[in-house]
C-alpha cells in the first residue's frame, strides 16, 4: 500500500468515516463552491476616499512611504523624485505591465529604463499591484509574462504603483477580484501580498529593516 | 529517528538553564517586544475575540473532513502542473526530497525558515548524502553556523546574545576583513544578507514550509518578515515544500482569518511583511519563478492524533504565543525541552511525534496556570492536554518511584477525613513550633526542592478546614 493510500487510510479510520460518505463530500464541495466569508473587521469599510487615507496610513506605520498622484502621467517624475531623494543613481528595472510600459517614461530624460526580471544587481524595481487592502495597508501583486516575481524581492528598493480604485477594504474582497479575473479555483503562479518593507528582529529582538528583500517599499498611490 | 528529542534528560537541562545568565538574559526580551506587542495589536481590532472562534471552527471543520480536503488540495496541485507526494513519516519525507535533490542534480538548496524541516532532520540528512543545505533565516543562518536547534518556533535564535553573533560570523565569514566592525545588530544583518545573496543565486534547489495548504486552489502559503522565504522559491529551478497535513485549509476566505490572528498572536504585527501564495511551476511566458514544484504531505504520527483527546493539538498554527507567554519557558528558554517544539504546544505535540517514553518529564514542566490557552489564537486547551499526558505518565508506569509513593501516600490521606484533618493539624504545630519567632523555614526534610531557593512560611493558626468549620459557625 502506498503512503498515501496508508495516511489517508489512517484519517479515515481515526475520524470513524469512510471515503465515500456522501454527506462529508457534500459538506467540502459546498464550502469550497460557496467559499463563505468569516469574521471581516469593521476598520476597513469605508467610503473611498476614507478607506485610501486608510491604507496610507497603515502602510506608513509599517515604515513604507506614500505618495498620492493626481494621474498616472505623473508617475515617471515621482519615480525621479525618489531617486534624487535616496541619492541613488536614475536607473529603474520594471516589468512589461502595460500599465507601466504606457507611460511617458522619456519625459525623465536622465532615467535609464530596462524591462523583465532581476538578476540581483538592480538597485530599485519598480512594479504596478493589483490592489491594495486598507485594513493593514497591504500591497497584492500577482506574477505573470509581465510582472516577474523577482522585482518584489532583489532590488534595494521597491516602487510599487497602486491605483486608488483598487484599494479595497479587506483581503475578502481581493480573492473575489482573483475569483473574477483568473477563474474559480485558480490562481496565478505567485500571489505576494507585500505589507512594509522587509525586517528582521532575529538579533536580540531588535527591528531592522531589509532583511532579505527590499530594504524600503516606497508606495504610489495613483487617482 | 533523525531529529529524535533530548526531552528525557529535562529536569537537567533546565537547571543547566537556570545557572546560565546570559540565556535567561536573552530571553527576557521576550516581554517587551512579542508579549506587549501582541497587546497592542490585539487592543486594536474589536474583532479578536470572534476571529479566534471563527478560526477555531474551520480548523474543526477542515480536521473533521481532513481526508477529503487533502484529495481535492492535490487535485489542484496537480491540475497547476505541480507534483505531490505523501510521507508517512521523518525516513520517508527525507528521502523523497533527497530523491528530488539528486534528479535536479543539486548540490545546494536554500531554505526558507520551517520548523517540519527541523522534526524530521531533514539538513543532517541532506549533508550526510552530499546536498548541503543552507538556512537563509537570519535567525536560522546564526543556529545553524553554530550547529545548534531553534530555541523558539518563531524566534530560532531568540537565547543568543549580539556578541555571540559576531563571534560565529567572524569564525564562518573568513573571507572577510577581519577588522571590520561588527558591534551592532544592524551590520551583522548587512553582512548576512550579502553573504546570503549569494547563496541564494547560486541555489539548485529551494525547500520551504507552508503556513497553509489552500484546497480551493492548490496553492501552498509562507508567511514571513524577511523575504528569505520568497528568493528561496523564486531563484532555484525546483522549489520543494514540506508541510504536515494539518495545514491544509478550505479556501482563501479562511486563509484570511487565520492570517488575521496569526501576526498579531505572533509578533504583534498586524500582518507579516510577505505573505506568498505559489500554485505550481511557473506558467508559460513567465520570466521567473520555479520550473518545478513539488509538495511533501507528512504525516508523522498526526493522523493518530484525530479522534483522541490530542485531537485540538492540530488546530495549532504555530504562532508561538503559548511559549511567549509561559512561564516555565520564561525561565529556563527552548533548549531545556529537548525538542524541535518547546514551551506548552510543544509539551503536548512532543509526546505525540516522538513518543511518552522520552518525553514524560514534559507535561510535568507546566504550572498549569492556563495562560497558554488563554492565549492562544485557535483556543487549544492546552492544559487540558498536558493533564491528559500526565495521566498517561501514571497509567504507563512512567512517573518516577518517589512520586508515585508520594501520591499513594496522598491518597491514603486524603481518603480518610478525620486521618487527614488530624496529620495536616499536626503539621501545621510542628510547622510553627519548628519556625519560631522567624515564622519561617529555611530548610526542611523533603521540601529542598522549595528551600534551597526560598523560606517557607509556616502555618499561622489553624488548617484551612479548622478556620473554614469556625467561619461556617459564624
Amino acid at each position: 500500500m502506498s503512503s498515501r493510500e496508508a495516511i489517508l487510510g489512517r484519517i479515515r479510520r481515526s475520524l470513524g468515516a469512510s471515503g465515500s460518505d456522501a454527506p462529508r463530500h457534500d459538506a467540502v464541495r459546498h464550502h469550497l463552491h460557496t467559499t463563505p466569508r468569516n469574521v471581516v473587521p469593521a476598520r476597513g469599510q469605508l467610503p473611498p476616499a476614507e478607506r485610501v487615507a486608510l491604507f496610507c496610513r497603515k502602510a506608513e506605520e509599517v515604515f513604507a512611504s506614500v505618495v498620492r498622484l493626481d494621474r498616472p502621467d505623473g508617475i515617471p517624475s515621482a519615480v525621479a523624485d525618489y531617486l534624487r531623494s535616496r541619492n541613488l543613481p536614475q536607473a529603474i528595472r520594471r516589468g512589461d505591465d502595460p500599465r507601466l510600459a504606457a507611460l511617458p517614461w522619456e519625459r525623465e530624460a536622465q532615467l535609464a529604463v530596462s524591462t523583465g526580471a532581476s538578476a540581483g544587481a538592480d538597485l530599485v524595481g519598480v512594479s504596478h499591484a493589483d490592489a491594495g487592502v486598507a485594513e493593514t495597508g497591504t500591497l497584492v501583486l500577482t506574477s505573470g509574462p509581465d510582472n516577474p516575481t523577482t522585482l518584489n524581492f532583489l532590488p534595494d528598493h521597491h516602487i510599487v504603483v497602486v491605483d486608488a480604485s483598487t484599494v479595497s477594504g479587506d483581503y475578502e474582497t481581493v480573492w473575489a477580484d482573483l475569483r473574477r479575473r483568473f477563474g474559480a479555483g485558480a490562481m496565478p503562479r505567485t500571489v505576494n501580498l507585500v505589507t512594509g518593507p522587509s525586517r528582521s528582529a532575529d538579533i536580540e529582538e531588535t527591528l531592522l529593516l531589509g532583511a532579505h528583500g527590499p530594504r524600503s517599499l516606497h508606495i504610489l498611490v495613483v487617482g | 529517528m533523525s531529529g529524535a528529542p533530548a526531552s528525557a534528560t529535562f529536569p537537567k537541562n533546565a537547571r543547566a538553564a537556570l545557572a546560565n545568565p546570559p540565556l535567561l538574559k536573552a530571553i527576557a526580551h521576550i516581554e517587551e517586544t512579542l508579549v506587549s506587542g501582541r497587546r497592542r495589536a490585539i487592543d486594536a481590532l474589536p474583532e479578536f475575540e470572534a476571529l479566534r472562534d471563527a478560526g477555531r471552527d474551520l480548523k474543526a471543520h477542515t480536521l473533521a473532513h481532513l481526508d477529503l480536503y487533502l484529495e481535492a488540495f492535490e487535485r489542484k496541485v496537480m491540475d497547476a502542473g505541480g507534483h505531490v507526494h505523501w510521507a508517512a513519516d521523518a525516513a520517508e519525507a527525507n528521502s523523497i526530497i533527497l530523491d528530488i535533490c539528486k534528479a535536479a542534480g543539486a548540490r545546494t538548496v536554500t531554505k526558507g525558515k520551517s520548523m517540519i524541516t527541523e522534526e524530521v532532520g531533514l539538513n543532517a540528512f541532506l549533508e550526510g548524502n552530499g546536498v548541503r543545505p543552507v538556512e537563509t533565516d537570519l535567525g536560522e543562518y546564526i543556529i545553524q553556523l553554530r550547529g545548534e536547534t531553534p530555541s523558539h518556533i518563531i524566534a530560532p535564535a531568540v537565547h543568543v546574545n549580539k556578541e555571540q553573533v559576531a563571534a560565529d560570523f567572524r569564525r564562518a565569514h573568513t573571507d572577510l576583513d577581519p577588522r571590520r566592525n561588527l558591534d551592532e545588530p544592524v551590520s551583522l544583518l548587512a553582512e548576512a544578507r550579502g553573504v546570503l545573496r549569494e547563496r541564494f543565486l547560486a541555489a539548485d534547489v529551494g525547500i520551504t514550509g507552508a503556513n497553509f495548504l489552500v484546497a480551493e486552489t492548490g496553492s501552498t502559503v509562507i508567511v514571513t518578515n524577511e523575504g528569505n522565504g520568497d528568493l528561496s522559491q523564486i531563484l532555484p529551478k525546483t522549489h520543494i515544500v514540506l508541510a504536515s497535513i494539518e495545514k491544509v485549509v478550505p479556501t482563501l476566505e479562511d486563509v484570511a482569518t487565520i492570517m488575521r490572528l496569526l501576526a498579531r498572536s505572533a509578533t504583534g504585527q498586524e500582518m507579516s511583511v510577505y505573505t506568498t501564495f505559489s500554485t505550481g511551476p511557473r506558467r508559460p511566458g513567465d520570466p521567473d519563478g520555479p520550473e518545478a514544484f513539488h509538495v511533501v504531505l507528512l504525516d508523522n504520527g498526526r493522523s493518530a492524533m484525530l479522534g483522541t483527546e490530542f485531537e485540538d493539538m492540530l488546530r495549532c498554527i504555530r504562532c508561538g504565543a503559548c511559549i511567549n507567554h509561559c512561564p516555565v519557558y520564561r525561565s529556563i528558554g527552548g533548549h531545556a525541552y529537548g525538542s524541535v517544539y518547546p514551551g506548552p504546544m510543544g509539551s503536548v505535540l512532543t509526546p505525540s511525534l516522538y513518543g511518552l517514553e522520552t518525553s514524560a518529564h514534559l507535561a510535568n514542566a507546566s504550572t498549569l496556570c492556563g495562560r497558554c490557552e488563554s492565549v492562544c489564537p485557535m483556543r487549544i486547551p492546552l492544559p487540558k492536554m498536558l493533564r491528559h499526558w500526565r495521566e498517561k505518565e501514571f497509567e504507563r508506569h512512567l512517573t518516577p518511584r518517589k512520586a508515585r509513593l508520594g501520591l499513594a501516600a496522598w491518597r491514603l490521606l486524603a481518603n480518610r477525613p478525620r486521618l487527614y484533618g488530624l496529620t495536616t493539624r499536626l503539621a501545621a504545630w510542628g510547622l510553627a513550633r519548628l519556625a519560631g519567632k522567624s515564622g519561617a523555614l529555611t530548610s526542611l526534610p523533603l521540601a529542598g526542592g522549595w528551600t534551597k531557593w526560598r523560606d517557607l512560611p509556616a502555618p499561622e493558626g489553624g488548617t484551612f478546614r479548622t478556620e473554614w468549620a469556625k467561619r461556617g459557625r459564624h
